[in-house]
């Protein structure tokens, strides 16, 4: 299996203190890769820095590679096409203040989409993907604030696919959500693995072992072991992960 | 202890009827004002006739007979105040969207002060640096008096800045900082980001701003009177001068009297009620605003 991404060596600094340390992984092509540990670890850190949103942090300093098939993203992508490849969903949903369409078409007009018929049909593959379309067809010039939660993050899935990324990040996507709308997430996780790479950081250990094919454990800036799923859950090489995912820390 | 109870009861009643009558006084002066106004207007209204005072054009009060059209002033004053919302919105938004994303701290901690400043003015310098600066400016390049409608819309634009910057700011930051992160993490650029994504979610902030800045502007009389050459005449082009409702006021009432006198208090009263429907419009705005947040 091809890698999608590789990461090597990754330190990465806010000002003078160190929130990731050497950290080395590959992420094949279409495969659900969950990153959990205990608070404060830099798991979401390191999944911003995979689509460059740190450099939003001033004060952000990062050394070490970070590959996007084969290709350098700090030196040799620009960050626009970097951030269309690799998508992002965040913790809270969190649509923009307009209609359910605009949201959805915001990301291929800002790719140079203009064509109405082209826009159309991209919003509703993109809602169809993320099982949104059925709800929301009748209603697709009302405000999208008017979602529900589950519904907001199920758009926001939307969103992010609507600019064709091949890598999807999903930082805690149902930690705001009530049990039926994170199955729902949950199950389209499962579905989009069929056409993409995604990578998701959660609290929820359930949620890993039910959704991923690999995990990787992190640790206060480090990432201690990466496996398949089974394994860190069965059988894990390191003491810390164990201790982590039996619940004696964390 | 029960006569400490009641000592603070006491204390307590007392100033519940301070803080009662403070609020009373301050409704009782408008209440003052709106009577004082259409008392004095509503005569003249009948004596003269609704028609020939909202539409009639020509505004001669001392003349036999005399003419009170003031569809001169009122075009005037939403002239120059359209003129205003046309210089002063972009800058401000843009100053806005500036300061809170571009700007460096440093700087910052300069330009808010200094926009602060820019809003505690006197209108009368306003007036002054338009009279003695741009009106000559304006002349030498466009012809005319240079007291003209632009010259107007230009100071006005600039008097209505601090409102519209500062609200506008305002607005901007309420914006939760998410929402820029999606537009950037969808590959938006910096600019597309904040005009695309955080504008339209400060839309009603941003619109109040700019409705509290067309309130200035109608409400200005200082600097106007200064700039906008004040001909009682239909406005006839950007840059011939004109007259607006509160520059009919101050430049007439010294010497006014009877019917004249009643004229002015209409165009008063007239002005009253384009703040009112301006003040409808921003609750308005903002019960949007409260019902979108909740």
């Amino acid at each position: 299996m091809n890698n999608k991404i590789e990461v090597k060596g990754l330190d990465l600094f806010f000002g003078d203190f160190q929130a990731l340390y050497n950290i080395n992984i590959e992420f094949a092509e279409r495969e659900v890769y969950a990153m959990i540990g205990p608070s404060g670890c830099g798991k979401s850190t390191f999944l911003k820095t995979l689509n460059r949103m740190n450099d939003l942090v001033v004060n952000c300093k990062i050394t070490g590679e970070v590959r996007l098939d084969g290709r350098d993203i700090f030196r040799a992508i620009d960050v626009n096409v970097l951030r269309k490849t690799v998508g992002m969903v965040f913790q809270k949903p969190n649509p923009f203040a307009m209609s359910i369409y605009d949201n959805i078409a915001f990301g291929p007009k800002t790719h140079g989409v203009a064509k109405r018929a082209q826009l159309d049909e991209i919003v509703e593959r993109s809602l169809t993907a993320a099982v949104l379309w059925e709800e929301v067809k009748d209603r697709l010039k009302k405000s999208a604030l008017d979602l529900s939660g589950g519904q907001q993050q199920r758009l926001c899935v939307a969103r992010s696919l609507a600019v064709n990324p091949e890598v999807l990040l999903m930082d805690e996507p149902t930690s705001a959500l009530d049990p039926l709308s994170t199955l729902k997430i949950e199950e389209l996780i499962c579905n989009l693995k069929a056409n993409y790479t995604i990578i998701i950081v959660t609290h929820n250990m359930q949620q890993a072992a039910r959704i991923s094919d690999k995990t990787g454990f992190f640790l206060l800036g480090q990432l201690i072991e990466a496996d398949s799923t089974d394994k860190i859950f069965s059988s894990p090489k390191d003491k810390r992960t164990e201790d982590y995912i039996t619940g004696r820390f964390g | 202890m029960t006569a400490g109870k009641g000592g603070l009861h006491t204390r307590e009643k007392v100033m519940r009827l301070v803080f009662l009558g403070s609020s009373i006084l301050s409704l009782f002066f408008l209440a003052l004002i709106c009577i004082f106004l259409f008392s004095n207007g509503v005569p003249a209204l009948f004596k003269i006739g609704a028609a020939n005072l909202l539409l009639g054009t020509d505004w001669s009060p001392v003349d036999t007979p005399p003419f009170f059209g003031l569809l001169p002033m009122i075009l005037g004053s939403v002239c120059v105040t359209v003129g205003a919302v046309i210089v002063g919105t972009p800058i401000g938004i843009f100053t806005a969207v500036f300061m809170v994303y571009y700007c460096p701290a440093s700087l910052y901690k300069l330009m808010k002060p200094a926009v602060e400043l820019l809003a505690g003015i006197p209108s009368i310098v306003y007036g002054f640096f338009g009279l003695v600066l741009l009106a000559p400016i304006v002349r030498t390049i466009f012809g005319g008096s240079g007291l003209s409608m632009f010259t107007a819309s230009i100071i006005l634009g600039i008097m209505i800045l601090p409102t519209i910057v500062a609200v506008s700011e305002a607005a901007i930051r309420a914006v939760p900082a998410s929402c820029y992160e999606n537009a950037v993490a969808l590959g938006a650029c910096r600019e597309r980001s904040i005009f695309c994504a955080v504008l339209p979610a400060a839309a009603g902030g941003v619109t109040a701003a700019v409705v509290l800045g067309i309130g200035r502007a109608v409400g200005e009389t200082m600097a106007v009177v200064m700039v906008a050459g004040n001909q009682a005449r239909m406005p006839a082009g950007v840059f011939q001068g004109l007259r607006t409702m509160t520059a009919n006021i101050v430049l007439e009432m010294g010497y006014a009297a009877d019917l004249h006198r009643d004229a002015l208090f209409v165009t008063a009263a007239l002005l009253l009620i384009f703040i009112l429907i301006i003040n409808a419009i921003l609750f308005y705005i903002s019960s949007i605003n409260r019902l979108q947040h909740s």
